[in-house]
């Protein structure tokens, strides 16, 4: 109700505003925070800040849940009814500056020189989008855990090789302390997939698409390396070291209840899982042959192309660049905060926190997923072809249905103007 | 009926063997119940529980028990997460809105298919079955399209395209062929020399649908009324595609606002419980104008 | 009087599914800057595509069949003839879709988009279980509960329930159900047996997943069937009855000769709505299984919406309702022909 009321009563004060002579331009914005109170919170204070900072603009939010941002920014778009400010998930940026439903964001370049790599959305030789914070992924586990199995603890100067991944799976599965050796969070279907395994592969030397060119699959999903990704990967599971089917609150409760060894899950999850056992491990990625890999880019900020004033979008994404935001969003939810002095600001970032690895994997191991508009598509793909693959599919078939599947879609699309 | 259970009574004969006969159905009534019950049960129970809780008792019959740390801490936390009041309100109102658009819309319709002549008739029967194979997913896009140019007046004058509205919500939906398909096969049924008799007398057709027809048409009315109240309750694809202000948007897509990466399953569940009393509250009310309809007419057959 | 109801449906449902059928004939995409061209039936050709492939076994040297220990013949890989074989362009880009073997050749049926196929299979699979299963089930109940005993409304009520609760909800709460770990159906049957029964990932595996969805699905909506039946059973006659009683007719010749005669138009309406709405399966599977494992729960409308939205070829999903539009017409119209002529 009160949320209502307010909503209301800024209808009204629009509606007065507009009036006015001297009124400020609205500007529209959407995020995909709905339902995290934090996230609201957040974001809230940023537009706060910038509407009071200034008189020339007003930014106004609505806010989407998570899982229907997407489905709802391509309705809106094909309606004609999108925003000035847009909230976009790194790697469907290319996707939706092809499709024209982004501008090139003009920002002063020297404000973000120092942002993860991970965090700038470039297409085409510009850049649409930035984010505030990257997400990185680790191999958690915990220092006890370790030290029962006789396992070394890995750096980033001296990760695990394939060889030690695979003794340190069957040490766990063998101490027979475990349920499953290694949670892959399996259970969390759709961009995971891609976001997760595709790292491993690309670790392997393989890709989900061929990035010299962007205009084929073959040789990069299954070329020899992607198989030995895909054996590599179906072991796992006919091993019986992880689950290829998983239900929800085994990934979620799972590692913190004992029932794995390993998991292999986002920094957003870190808060929790140091809560439940004090000497949890944040171990960066095995080493597959071609160097740790993890998947880099979260959501990020930019102008929407329908926007009647990009110049007022553009201040208001630069003005939300300060450490203090960056900070304060790392500190809300978790996230690694885009720039080495905002993480300064972070005690779980900065160096000597809890959570400090996390910026050093991102920044050193982070590969952002193909940057292509196609890519919105060759991510489902490749997420059936890992799910089969777990299965129990044919590697080599299944690879190779994949990459047909990519390279019918990209020439469908005329080569993604690639 | 009547004629049934007495029957079935004159068959029993000692009444020591009567008793067991009814301990007997009831055990199966009983045990049925139980099938058809549980998964609300452990719905409502875990919507009581803290998350950790709720996930360990699934191993043992305790996931269909109020034990443990029980409070309604979920309900509480809930409302913070989510507008909940505002989406059941909102769907309380689309819903509400095109049941009953929609029994007027199609059981005139209905009427008009069954009772009177006119030219096209069939042929638009035809169609009008045809459309009750189309899946609504397959339509969407065009349908999204058309609502985002169509004309409406409201407090702001004429305006177009309908996004973000209540009206986009409900007026694609007022009829639907499955709705007119139920009123037809009912009136069909309805003695045909009444409506003749009324109309030799020189009663209008609008006077034959409100006097004579209508009346008989409670056991369809509450059929059809349960049917759409579900179909529009439980809407999620189409408002995700035009709703884009919370001030609209309703509770299946609300129900999103709890699935964040790290799932609140407690709070889940009494969202859950939460949406799910409108609809039965609903389903209760007629099912009592239901039975009472049927009682009263037993007009068929 | 008829005429509201003609011109909403036509300019909601009508227009939009010419539309879409407009669509089905061309290349659009949801997303995309390039305009939209027409391509004839190749969206059809795509879908629809098949074509068989002799396998002769492999021979050595000499001419004779290689055979494993087992005596098995040895056969080269589809893979050979279906990828960049310039011998064999009419099989580019076919998966195999299953295969028989008649004496040493094996016969392969390739189709062009094997998860289509299946997932037609699998469409067909649970319409033909569901509508008998759900039909005769609800007819079950409705029968019991047609009984006048003390507080027979609630049992009523309480068989419904399950229909008012929204099938995301309860696909949601019936994961829990069938986990395969902590799942209540496992826990369930390891009681009754003592541990003896082994766990069972009921979601996880190929020959267990589409059967418990169609359990799952039966159970959700068996109540509103057996409402309708209900009020069927209760418009017949009470006259009937009592005749059937004095010529002491037995329980099932009462309902042989006066409860099934009296519930022809309810069946048919029953079998129209079932079978409309088995077709139409898609909630279910998105919350629970997203069409796996290895597409064991693929159905029509799901690729259709995965096409359409989730992979962007909004032409491609267009085209596969068309054809579910154009299959599930010849199945009514074969369903209405069959209960007219038995009137």
């Amino acid at each position: 109700m009160k949320r209502r009321s307010l909503l209301l009563g800024a209808t009204l004060a629009s509606m007065l505003l507009s009036t006015s002579a001297f009124a400020a331009t609205t500007l529209s914005m959407w995020y995909h925070g709905a339902g995290s109170d934090v996230e609201g919170k957040l974001i809230n204070q940023v537009i706060d800040d910038f509407n009071a900072s200034q008189s020339d603009w007003k930014v106004e939010l609505q806010s989407f849940p998570q899982a229907v941002y997407n489905d709802s920014v391509t309705a809106a778009a094909l309606a004609g009814n999108l925003p000035d400010i847009l909230d976009v998930d790194g790697p469907n940026m290319p996707n939706w500056a092809w499709a024209g439903y982004m501008q090139p964001l003009k920002i002063d370049e020297s404000k973000i020189a120092n942002f993860l790599p991970g965090t700038k959305g470039v297409w085409n030789g510009q850049l649409y989008s930035i984010g505030l914070w990257d997400a990185a992924i680790s191999l958690v586990t915990r220092k006890s855990y370790l030290d029962e199995l006789g396992l070394r603890v890995p750096t980033l100067d001296q990760p695990w090789t394939a060889a030690e991944f695979a003794d340190a799976l069957a040490k766990a599965k063998a101490s027979g302390k475990f349920k499953y050796a290694l949670d892959l969070g399996t259970a969390w279907t759709g961009e995971w997939y891609p976001y997760a395994f595709s790292p491993f592969l690309q670790s392997f030397g393989g890709d989900i698409v061929d990035r010299s060119t962007y205009k084929t699959a073959e040789g990069a999903l299954n070329g020899e390396a992607g198989i030995a990704w895909g054996k590599w990967w179906q072991s796992l599971f006919t091993d019986g070291y992880a689950q290829a089917t998983q239900d929800p609150a085994d990934r979620d409760n799972g590692f913190n209840t004992g029932a794995y060894a390993f998991s292999w899950n986002g920094n957003w999850a870190a808060l929790g899982t140091l809560k439940a056992f004090e000497d949890t491990l944040f171990l960066p990625a095995p080493d597959f042959g071609n160097g740790p890999k993890i998947g880099a880019a979260s959501w990020q900020f930019g102008v929407s192309a329908k926007s009647a004033h990009p110049e007022g979008a553009a201040a208001f994404i630069e003005f939300a660049l300060q450490d203090k935001y960056l900070a304060a969003f790392s500190n809300g939810i978790g996230l690694i905060p885009a720039t080495p002095s905002a993480a300064d600001l972070v005690d779980n970032y900065k160096p000597g926190g809890p959570l400090h690895v996390f910026f050093d994997y991102s920044n050193k191991t982070g590969l952002v997923r193909p940057v292509t508009p196609g890519y919105v598509v060759q991510a489902k793909v490749f997420e059936k072809a890992a799910a089969d693959i777990a299965q129990g599919a044919d590697v080599e078939e299944t690879l190779d249905a994949a990459v047909d599947e990519i390279n019918a879609d990209i020439e469908k699309n005329s080569g993604y103007g690639h | 009926m009547s004629a049934q259970v007495s029957s079935n009574a004159s068959t029993s004969r000692a009444p020591d063997n009567h008793g067991l006969r009814l301990a007997v159905r009831y055990l199966v009534l009983v045990l049925i119940a139980i099938i058809f019950i549980f998964p609300l049960i452990f719905m409502i129970m875990s919507s009581l529980k803290p998350d950790g809780q709720l996930l360990s008792d699934t191993r043992s019959l305790a996931a269909f028990l109020p034990v443990g740390d029980i409070s309604f801490d979920n309900y509480v936390d809930a409302f913070k997460r989510a507008p909940v009041l505002l989406f059941v309100t909102n769907s309380v109102i689309v819903t509400g809105v095109t049941v009953v658009l929609s029994l007027v819309v199609c059981s005139i319709a209905g009427f008009a298919f069954v009772f009177i002549d006119w030219r096209g008739r069939e042929l638009m029967l035809t169609l009008l079955l045809a459309t009750l194979i189309v899946p609504f997913e397959t339509i969407a896009i065009p349908l999204l399209l058309i609502a985002s140019k169509l004309p409406w007046i409201g407090a702001e004058g004429l305006t177009f395209g309908w996004l973000n509205s209540y009206q986009v919500q409900i007026v694609p939906f007022v009829v639907d062929g499955l709705t007119v398909y139920l009123f037809i096969q009912y009136f069909k049924d309805l003695p045909g020399e009444l409506i003749e008799a009324a109309r030799v007398e020189g009663a209008t057709w609008w006077q034959v649908y409100r006097r004579i027809v209508m009346p008989l048409a409670g056991p369809v009315v509450a059929t059809a009324a349960i049917l759409k109240f579900l179909a529009m309750y439980n809407q999620y694809l189409w408002p995700l595609m035009v709703v884009q202000e919370e001030t609209y948007r309703p509770v299946m897509v609300g129900l999103q606002y709890f699935f964040q990466l790290n799932r609140a399953w407690g709070e889940i569940m009494a969202y859950l419980s939460l949406i799910t009393v409108p609809v039965l509250a609903f389903y209760l009310v007629l099912q009592r104008a239901f039975i009472a309809s049927i009682a009263s007419t037993g007009v068929k057959g | 009087m008829a005429g509201p109801a003609i011109f909403l449906i036509g300019l909601f449902v009508v227009v939009p599914f010419l539309f879409a059928i407009g669509l089905s004939f061309t290349d659009q995409r949801l997303v995309t800057p390039n305009p939209t061209q027409f391509v004839g039936a190749s969206n059809y050709n795509q879908l629809l595509g098949l074509n068989l492939l002799p396998l002769e076994p492999e021979r050595d040297a000499a001419g004779q069949i290689v055979r494993d220990e087992a005596g098995a013949a040895k056969y080269p890989a589809v893979r050979s003839f279906t990828r960049k074989n310039p011998d064999y362009p009419q099989y580019d880009g076919m998966r195999e879709w299953f295969s028989v073997g008649v004496g040493d050749t094996q016969w392969v049926v390739l189709a062009r988009d094997v998860v289509f196929m299946t997932a037609l299979v699998n469409t067909f699979i649970f319409v033909l279980v569901v509508a008998p299963l759900q039909g005769g089930l609800a007819l079950g109940l409705a029968l019991l509960i047609n009984q006048k005993l003390r507080g027979i409304n609630v049992f009523r009520a309480i068989y419904f329930m399950p229909v008012v609760v929204s099938i995301v909800v309860v696909s949601l709460l019936w994961r829990f159900i069938y986990d395969g770990n902590s799942g209540l159906l496992n826990n369930l049957l390891k009681s009754l047996t003592f541990g003896a029964f082994p766990s069972v990932e009921w979601l996880g595996q190929p020959e267990t997943a589409l059967g418990a969805i169609i359990v799952m699905s039966v159970w959700q909506a068996v109540g509103f069937h057996m409402v309708i039946w209900l009020s069927g059973l209760q418009t017949i006659s009470p006259t009937l009855y009592e005749a059937a009683s004095i010529e002491g007719a037995s329980k099932w010749q009462v309902f042989r000769y006066v409860t099934w005669p009296g519930l022809r138009n309810t069946a048919v309406l029953v079998l129209v709505v079932i079978t409309m709405q088995a077709f139409g399966l898609f909630s279910q599977i998105d919350v629970m299984t997203k069409g796996g494992p290895l597409d064991s729960t693929q159905t029509i409308v799901f690729q259709a919406v995965q096409r359409g939205y989730g992979k962007q070829d909004i032409s491609g999903g267009s085209t596969i309702s068309v054809i579910l539009f154009v299959l599930v017409l010849s199945i009514s119209l074969i369903q209405r022909w069959l209960t007219r002529e038995k009137r």
